[in-house]
């Protein structure tokens, strides 16, 4: 009879766990904490991207939430940096018990939080940080990448070069002398490699970051006469370098390819001449070419502008990826859950292999092998038109991200060392402005 | 390295100490009076750079030209006001304590002018470029060089050198100022009043480094962390000198230049480490710094 009794009170427990779980109520909020930098010359990226998402988060409570709940977000500042940083990322996992986290911008960042997320067991959206190799060495279940990596975004940018400068025979490059730099350099001079090898290198060029001046780097390179320059450097560094380099010259001298310089092209204003390739880091550029007429596409625009008093760079829509992939997310987790509210970890199960629309580009797929998001490349060349006073883009290429990205377990450079000049000669449809 | 290359170089090499000398000089010049090493060197620096910019950008419209006084008034501003503040606030009430303490004091101001940096002029780079474009170009071997950058700032380094060489011992305020430089006690014992001589050198130095960061802004992008930047820089070079020596952070400020435009062109994945390697090679050998004397300490 005791028996009896025990095996009917663990059955009774069991049920009433079980329904809990299958039908979990609603929380009051679904609470996000975001990496992002607020000081420091990254602030540049970290700031805008955090008025983006004050700016979605308003929007989506206004129109229900996520699946009828009302997103709450949390800041952390990346120019903490180091132990404080992870510090802080712990903080809002552990205390505030936040359902999510979106970190981070630096690659460095995302190397020290990506294994935190995976130890706390909470979902986490790399949202900006572009270090291919994160997802390359090891396969993570909470740890998703809502955006391409540096390998397709160079790669784009190098195609681009190819198909419409096929003919240049020197080249020299001035990055940043940290990761970045450092990374987008050997990316693109090991597919440059692969693809023409008969290019020479004629000077490597790695400045400090924050350097303040150019100067001599400027004056080598004008000594020098490469038919192209190559920079990945962004925020003040490459508003400086831009401006030595067209004070004396040498932006006319050579051809300037500017791999990430979207989000400069409105501070650069007249400054930046005609004829630089740009490279957007994703698909998304606030006249994207086949999205410039859609009503939704133009309003978020428009009120980013009304905001800030800039129209949205790289991160802002990168930010805006991340919510998105959360919604999809939810919305599919929901949905493979009878419609009742799911657990987290059905949510990150809903997450792998998702595809998402962005609203400002073409749609985004998180790869279900490595949870690399898969996003097409939008580059230009810089153009006058009426009606601005800073450059536009033209003469746009949108490369599909099946293409350009190494394929899941293939290291990034080792793939890169296997394309042919063939590889070049893709179709990419061309936009013009 | 052909003699063509050597000359580019070491124009860039003078352009680039000139530079670095107008920031360092100051705070050589504050240590050598007040003994302090004043972080918030950096933070001054950065303040007269955005000060100068915002100036430039509101009397260009009225007359491009007007951006030159612009940078003075802006480097006198921000000397006066931040530099006076700082001395008499958060400096003198510490004299005759540990020096640390000052360390820290100026670096608790240096962060809190970091934030009120990022307050007043937000995140996003600011240019203001109008002093430099209004100059032609100079031309040297098929090369272009900016005339603010190879002439006026080696220029103006050239004057402040001489200017404060003249002002220090050829002047009865400069002779007031070494007298308590040498011995702050005898000087007070015969009517100086050390107290105002700290406070007036102190304003000096401060406007040198943002004087600094004014030139510097027509030719650079003012971003949040630009003073962290130049303090270390500064550092180094006044220590390689040798701490309150005037002509040695000239010539301390032309060596590293000069090496660093060298290396740029030889072997550029040294040019980050050039400043830090001659002071780190300098004081093995010279622990007061390449022209510093070694002092005597008072029990």
């Amino acid at each position: 009879m005791q028996y009896f009794k025990t095996a009917l009170a663990a059955a009774a427990a069991t049920a009433i766990l079980a329904g809990a779980a299958l039908a979990q109520g609603k929380p009051q909020e679904i609470k996000i904490g975001i990496a992002t930098f607020l000081s420091g010359p990254a602030s540049v990226f970290g700031v805008p991207a955090k008025a983006a998402a004050e700016m979605i988060a308003e929007d989506l409570n206004k129109k229900g939430g996520i699946g009828g709940v009302p997103v709450k977000l949390s800041f952390i500042d990346e120019g903490a940096g180091g132990e404080a940083l992870v510090s802080n990322y712990r903080r809002i996992v552990q205390d505030d018990k936040v359902d999510a986290t979106f970190a981070a911008i630096s690659s460095g960042s995302c190397n020290q939080l990506v294994p935190v997320a995976e130890d706390l067991k909470v979902m986490n959206f790399m949202w900006d940080c572009g270090a291919a190799s994160i997802l390359e060495v090891k396969k993570y279940r909470y740890n998703f990448r809502t955006q391409a990596n540096g390998t397709p975004e160079m790669l784009a940018v190098l195609i681009y070069l190819l198909k419409t400068k096929p003919d240049f025979k020197t080249i020299a490059v001035v990055n940043q002398d940290y990761a970045w730099g450092r990374e987008s350099w050997e990316i693109f001079s090991t597919a440059l490699k692969a693809m023409k090898p008969d290019v020479q290198v004629v000077a490597e060029l790695f400045p400090k970051f924050g350097a303040p001046d150019y100067s001599t780097e400027v004056s080598r390179l004008l000594a020098l006469r490469p038919d192209v320059v190559l920079t990945t450097a962004w925020g003040g560094d490459l508003d400086t370098l831009v401006r030595q380099a067209g004070q004396r010259g040498l932006l006319q001298q050579s051809t300037f390819v500017l791999g990430i310089g979207e989000s400069s092209i409105q501070r650069l204003g007249k400054d930046l001449p005609e004829g630089l390739i740009v490279g957007a880091r994703g698909d998304h550029w606030f006249l994207h070419p086949e999205k410039k007429n859609d009503p939704a596409f133009k309003a978020f625009n428009e009120a980013f502008k009304a905001k800030t008093g800039a129209w949205p760079i790289y991160p802002v829509y990168h930010m805006a990826q991340a919510f998105k992939a959360l919604q999809t997310a939810y919305d599919k987790a929901i949905k493979a859950n009878g419609g009742n509210w799911p657990t987290r970890e059905q949510v990150v199960d809903a997450t792998a292999g998702t595809e998402f629309a962005t609203g400002f580009g073409r749609p985004v797929t998180l790869r279900p092998e490595d949870n690399q998001g898969l996003e097409a490349q939008l580059v230009g060349v810089t153009k006058s038109f009426p009606g601005y006073d800073f450059k536009l883009l033209d003469n746009m290429m949108i490369f599909d991200p099946r293409v350009i990205t190494n394929p899941a377990g293939v290291r990034s450079v080792e793939w890169l060392k296997t394309l042919k000049p063939e590889f070049a000669k893709m179709d990419v449809p061309t936009f013009k402005q | 390295m052909n003699s063509t290359l050597a000359i580019l170089a070491v124009l860039d090499g003078i352009s680039y100490a000139a530079l670095v000398f107008l920031v360092s000089v100051g705070l050589s010049l504050i240590f050598g009076v007040l003994r302090v090493v004043n972080v918030a060197h950096g933070s001054l620096y950065a303040f007269g750079a955005y000060l100068a910019a915002t100036f430039s950008i509101k009397v260009a419209p009225l007359s491009p030209w007007l951006t030159y006084p612009a940078l003075l008034a802006a480097s006198v501003v921000i000397g006066v006001v931040c530099g006076g503040f700082i001395e008499r606030f958060l400096l003198r009430p510490l004299y005759g304590r540990d020096d640390v303490l000052q360390l820290l004091i100026t670096f608790a101001a240096f962060m809190i002018m970091d934030n009120l940096q990022r307050l007043i002029w937000g995140v996003q780079p600011i240019f203001a470029a109008e002093p430099l474009k209004l100059l032609p170009n100079v031309t040297v071997f098929g090369v272009n060089y900016t005339s603010y950058q190879v002439i006026l700032l080696p220029g103006v380094a050239l004057m402040t050198l001489f200017g404060l060489r003249y002002f220090l011992r050829h002047t009865l305020a400069g002779a007031v100022i070494m007298a308590v430089t040498e011995d702050r006690e005898a000087s007070t014992s015969i009517g100086i009043d050390a107290r105002r001589v700290y406070f007036v050198t102190f304003i000096i130095g401060a406007s040198l480094a943002a004087l600094g960061g004014a030139l510097a802004s027509p030719t650079t992008s003012l971003v949040p962390g630009m003073g962290a930047d130049m303090i270390v820089l500064s550092f180094a070079v006044a220590a390689t000198a040798g701490l309150g020596q005037i002509e040695g952070t000239a010539l301390t400020a032309l060596m590293i230049g000069l090496t660093r435009a060298f290396v740029i062109y030889l072997q550029p994945e040294f040019e980050v480490l050039v400043p830090y390697l001659l002071m780190v090679l300098v004081l093995l050998v010279r622990p007061y710094g390449l022209f510093g004397a070694t002092q005597v300490r008072k029990i």
